[in-house]
């Protein structure tokens, strides 16, 4: 073999083999993942020019990093496109590399193993085979979607091309990322490997370039012309139902993009740059970009230090405790759950295997090796080896206090003592301590399995260290850790319960429910606060709001001061609204005059909430309340969050329409001292 | 064979699971789940770390269908580093006291410091298996190529294919001499004039102390179990309380049909359960601070006629009594499995013939009686169950159980095993021993 073209700063170098062919290694200097930064591209653009007088026999694409292909991709460039000018130009230089790529006139393999996302997807289809191992680190995507575009180096129309449009269009209308067995079973891979198979198998593909297989006749007709709008007008139905246009333009123009050009290759590819050049300069893409960075800095809060957790022990078998418990079995911890009840803990164990199905689908060996990680423990058993203890029992200080004087002693010396409280101060449960300090909360949100954040809760006496390491703890059970000083309700909950309190007095106020979810809708939230409400348990709303409305002096509206045992939501069958088999029941026909108004209610108390938490430093940085509202309340991702929301709208406008608003409603709208600072 | 002449062996802890009476469906656990299940409290609640462990040795007759020595798998999915090894032992009923033995026998030699041994059975899940005519069908249908063959190959499927081949009634049958264990068990009640209403009586106590036991808490090292329905499982379910002479006597005899005597109720019944016991050397309990609960003083193995291979405890318990200079006043407790009444009965009978004790044992006279209110006193196989892998390391265990409850010195614990063997465990209590000593200084 001989290498050519090594330079410690560039991304790529080729090693040429004994066959001529060139293996073109993707490295890039310093960094842990491969990004298809504008460096990347023109390096390799240059590499192929080469080629083009010297053709190899073949040309083989892979990575140097360890179970990571090409990430994508450098989100960050896409942050300094000002206007659309400027975005079709950069787009335009990866799509001359990747029709370069594509008109090579010897065999390309791309040769994928690990993450293989965006650029790097987009990359593999120019080549004429994309070549994976099945390990279960290799994903390949195209998840642009997320970020509020959809491909714009050429994987549109390739996609299509390879896997026929039904296909193509559900992975980049979605974004999810294939394993190699659901890759290959759409024709996105010709071929999946062990890894100990992968080179040969490139290799194979290399020296022999076989036929490429042609799609089924019934997929290739779904590109007709004639078919093309009727399929395009379903596909629009079902992204309607997850997204609004106003919203998220880019899943609509993805199908419209391939709806008007999937005839033609060259012009889709022509067309798609051009596209995404508009999608990349609209708010809504930078706003999810900020989202991604804001998800990227939650993960770095969890970075500080290292924790090496081995051993969880919770307590308290009841739905939280639970779901917590089976999550970390998840995420490979040994977890014990602790409760005096045998019973409960049946069906905590049941619960878990619902989780374990979820995520392992039906691969037998990892939900088997799940459910021996976590052991249900009436005893307590777990407490003494246990590197961190999670309490998740009910919301009692007493209990609560007299559970840590008994497990104080049991526990490792250096263990961490984490509460799942949401509502009592950890001051009040810390001072039974011997070590004080010891004592964080660790505040997860329900469901567990779907709920991104997890509220780090430094009390006075929490040692820094233990936040750090909670911090570690959160982000490497695969959550978003976000630190949150102790106060009543601590970030996401104080800022969702004025939000969903105005909502139930405007039901008071004989609003209908059905109206107040749709503006919240319309807003962009993905779901109503009505039917918020009534999912959580109004119960557990009246009694965090209980909380709050002593803190913060919101008062409790006469909707939740008196609660039926048989209407408390969605669990009893009937709330706000009434349930049918799981569903609201919502009539359609309801109006109300001033929708604009019941819009305005409810987003500027939760503006307004948002921004007094700021000014009391509830979080560590101002962005960190858009990440924790964001990834703990699911807040319109496409604003870039409440504070986001609050600059790119103009604070006097909104300081106009909350003034207004007072006027109307009275103090709670009052506008909050920290406004004046943003 | 005494350990005299090595290191001294301790019992240190010890769980098993319920036992879970089989009710001819499959049952929620294999034989690798239950012993996971087992054992992941005993690990839990100790404080050497995994890696401390010098092996696994796991007894079980018949495993799962993808648990091929068991024992490793177990051990791995244990999360027990992949270091240590782990090994199955298979001595059919005794399997689990073999596993102890050889964990007792490796620790005396020096050979290993900690050791996890116990025993397994899912007799729920005992295999059911194509007959060969099957087998070669199967095998002609998959060498046939075109539609034809496969056809061809399809019209010569007859009935005679689809009886099915029973791994637990053949592994409850002794084909060297062509006997079931039932027929063994009748065999020796004929030898004895056992009569039915003895066996019977003898079940109904079996069974009321187990309840009474179980009442009393007496069974602590039994874990709780969970299945991924919702269900959990914390007692022995097959025991009867309310369990009468009377409503023995219904029951008809299961093996020699019409004339026998030998019932299900007077049987020991088909379980699933898992047991296991951690030993260590002296070395290992200073180092990791381990609470002893015994001591493993002899062990000893017998074989004997295969036809009456319930008599097995008393030609190894023998031994045992002789090598020790023990009378059977010595002794405050014994465990003898109950695989059937009439063999437990016939085993006390035997000690106190002398023609039986000379013939057999080559004693000079009979060795005694064994007294009922110290045998078996929390129950045995007849309301327990008897899942044969796991029942050695039970019967050891729960014997250790009752020595420090009653603060006793010592128990021997021994059983019957399937084709002609038996095998016994002395046990001592050091706590007690200790005192008695202190008192003689």
């Amino acid at each position: 073999m001989s290498e050519e073209n090594r330079s410690e700063d560039s991304n790529w170098h080729v090693e040429k083999d004994n066959n001529n062919i060139a293996w073109v290694h993707f490295d890039k200097p310093e960094s842990a993942a491969n990004l298809l930064a504008q460096s990347a591209i023109k390096e390799l653009n240059e590499i192929l020019i080469d080629f083009e007088s010297d053709l190899p026999r073949a040309i083989i694409i892979l990575s140097d990093k360890k179970d990571s292909f090409i990430f994508g991709a450098d989100i960050k460039e896409f942050t300094a496109l000002d206007n659309k000018e400027q975005a079709l130009a950069f787009m335009l230089k990866g799509h001359e590399l990747m029709n370069r790529l594509e008109a090579m006139k010897c065999p390309t393999v791309a040769m994928v193993h690990g993450l293989c996302f965006g650029g790097g997807t987009e990359l593999s289809l120019a080549c004429d085979y994309i070549v994976a191992s099945d390990d279960k680190k290799t994903k390949i995507g195209l998840p642009e979607i997320k970020l509020g575009i959809h491909p714009g180096y050429g994987g549109t129309a390739r996609s299509i091309e390879r896997c026929g449009p039904m296909a193509a269009m559900n992975i980049m209308l979605t974004g999810r990322a294939l394993n190699a067995r659901a890759a290959k079973k759409i024709r996105l891979i010709e071929e999946m490997v062990p890894l100990r198979q992968l080179k040969s198998a490139a290799e194979s593909f290399a020296l022999t370039a076989p036929q490429r297989k042609k799609l089924p006749f019934l997929t290739r007709v779904m590109n007709y012309s004639l078919v093309r709008p009727i399929i395009a007008s379903q596909m629009r139905k079902q992204v309607a139902s997850k997204a609004r246009k106003e919203h998220y333009p880019a899943p609509y123009s993805l199908i419209s993009l391939w709806q008007k050009y999937a005839g033609n290759k060259k012009l889709m590819l022509e067309k798609e740059a051009i596209a995404v050049a508009d999608l990349a300069t609209t708010d809504t893409a930078r706003n999810l970009v900020r989202v991604f960075f804001l998800q990227e800095q939650l993960k770095s809060q969890g970075k500080k230090v290292k924790f090496d957790a081995e051993y969880v022990h919770v307590i308290g078998g009841g739905i939280m405790g639970g779901d917590i418990a089976s999550w970390c079995a998840i995420q490979g911890y040994s977890v014990t759950v602790q409760d005096q009840d045998p019973e409960r803990l049946a069906q905590t164990i049941k619960r878990a295997q619902y989780s374990f199905k979820k995520k392992f689908k039906r691969d037998r060996r990892a939900i088997r090796d799940a459910n021996d990680r976590l052991m249900a423990d009436h005893r307590g058993s777990g407490i003494h080896r246990a590197d961190i203890v999670i309490e998740a029992i009910f919301e009692d200080v007493d209990v609560k206090r007299s559970l840590y004087e008994s497990i104080e002693p049991k526990m490792k010396p250096d263990a961490i003592l984490a509460t799942n409280t949401s509502s009592i101060k950890l001051e009040d449960l810390s001072s039974c301590l011997k070590n004080p300090g010891r004592l964080v909360g660790l505040h997860f949100f329900n469901p567990v399995a779907l709920m991104p954040l997890v509220e780090i809760i430094r009390g006075n006496e929490t040692d820094e260290n233990v936040v750090q390491q909670a911090l570690a703890f959160g982000k490497n059970i695969g959550k978003l850790p976000l630190a949150v000083k102790s106060s009543p309700g601590f970030l996401v909950n104080r800022i969702l319960m004025p939000y969903i309190l105005e909502a139930v007095t405007m039901v008071d106020e004989g609003i209908p429910p059905e109206v107040i979810d749709k503006a919240a809708l319309q807003y962009g939230m993905p779901m109503g606060p009505i039917e918020l409400a009534d999912t959580v348990g109004l119960d557990i709303c009246k009694s965090v709001a209980n909380i709050l409305s002593a803190a913060l002096d919101m008062p409790l509206p006469a909707n939740l001061k008196t609660l039926s045992d048989k209407k408390l939501g969605k669990k009893t069958g009937e709330g706000f609204y009434k349930y049918k088999s799981g569903k609201p029941i919502k009539n359609k026909s309801a109006s109300y005059s001033n929708q604009q108004e019941v819009q305005d209610r409810l987003v500027l108390r939760l503006l307004n909430e948002a921004t007094a938490c700021l000014r009391e430093g509830i979080v560590d940085e101002a962005d960190l309340i858009d990440a924790g509202v964001i990834f703990g309340t699911g807040f319109a991702p496409f604003r870039g969050g409440p504070l986001e929301y609050i600059r790119s709208t103009g604070v006097d406008e909104l300081s106009q329409t909350l003034e207004g608003l007072k006027n109307k409603l009275g103090d709670r709208f009052k506008k909050d001292e920290g406004w004046s600072s943003l | 064979m005494s350990n005299e002449c090595g290191r001294k062996v301790y019992i240190v802890d010890g769980s098993r699971t319920p036992q879970l009476k089989s009710r001819g469906k499959v049952g929620p656990f294999s034989a690798g789940d239950l012993a996971v299940a087992a054992a992941k409290p005993l690990l839990l609640r100790n404080n050497f770390p995994l890696d401390a462990i010098d092996e696994v040795i796991l007894g079980c007759m018949m495993p799962g269908e993808r648990e091929a020595n068991v024992g490793r798998v177990v051990s791995l999915r244990l999360g027990i580093p992949q270091s240590v090894p782990a090994w199955t032992v298979q001595r059919n009923c005794a399997s689990g006291m073999q596993s102890v033995d050889s964990a007792y026998k490796n620790i005396r030699n020096g050979d290993a410091d900690l050791i996890l041994a116990g025993g397994v059975e899912s007799m729920s899940r005992a295999p059911v298996l194509f007959n060969h005519t099957m087998v070669n069908w199967l095998g002609e249908f998959m060498r046939s190529r075109s539609i034809g063959q496969k056809l061809s190959t399809i019209l010569k499927l007859r009935g005679k294919h689809f009886t099915p081949v029973i791994a637990l009634i053949h592994g409850l049958t002794d084909d060297t001499v062509g006997l079931g264990m039932g027929e063994t068990a009748e065999i020796i009640a004929n030898n004895f004039g056992i009569t039915r209403e003895q066996m019977d009586e003898y079940a109904m106590t079996s069974h009321h102390r187990l309840a009474k036991a179980h009442e009393s808490g007496f069974l602590d090292e039994i874990e709780v179990l969970y299945d991924d329905k919702g269900n959990f499982y914390d007692h022995d379910d097959g025991v009867r309380p309310d369990s009468t002479v009377e409503s023995l006597a219904k029951l008809r005899p299961a093996f020699d049909r019409k004339y026998g005597k030998v019932t299900a109720g007077n049987s020991a019944q088909i379980t699933d359960g898992a047991s296991w016991l951690i030993l260590a050397s002296e070395d290992a309990v200073k180092k990791y601070d381990l609470p002893v609960i015994a001591s493993i003083a002899d062990t000893q193995w017998a074989g004997l006629d295969p036809a009456v291979m319930g008599m097995g405890p008393v030609h190894a318990m023998t031994p045992i009594m002789q090598r020790n200079n023990l009378s059977i006043e010595d002794i405050d407790y014994w465990e003898i499995n109950e695989a059937f009444a009439t063999q437990v009965l016939g085993c006390v009978e035997a000690w106190q013939q002398d023609e039986y004790c000379q013939d057999k044992l080559k004693l000079d006279h009979a060795m005694g009686k064994i007294p009922y209110e110290k045998l078996n006193i929390d129950g045995g196989g007849v309301s327990i169950g008897h899942p044969v892998g796991a029942s050695g390391a039970r019967i050891i265990l729960h014997m250790c159980k009752i020595l420090q409850r009653t603060n006793a010195k010592q128990g021997m614990a021994s059983l019957c095993i399937g084709g002609g063997q038996g095998g016994a465990v002395l046990l001592q209590n050091e706590a007690a021993q200790n005192s008695i000593k202190t008192e003689a200084a």
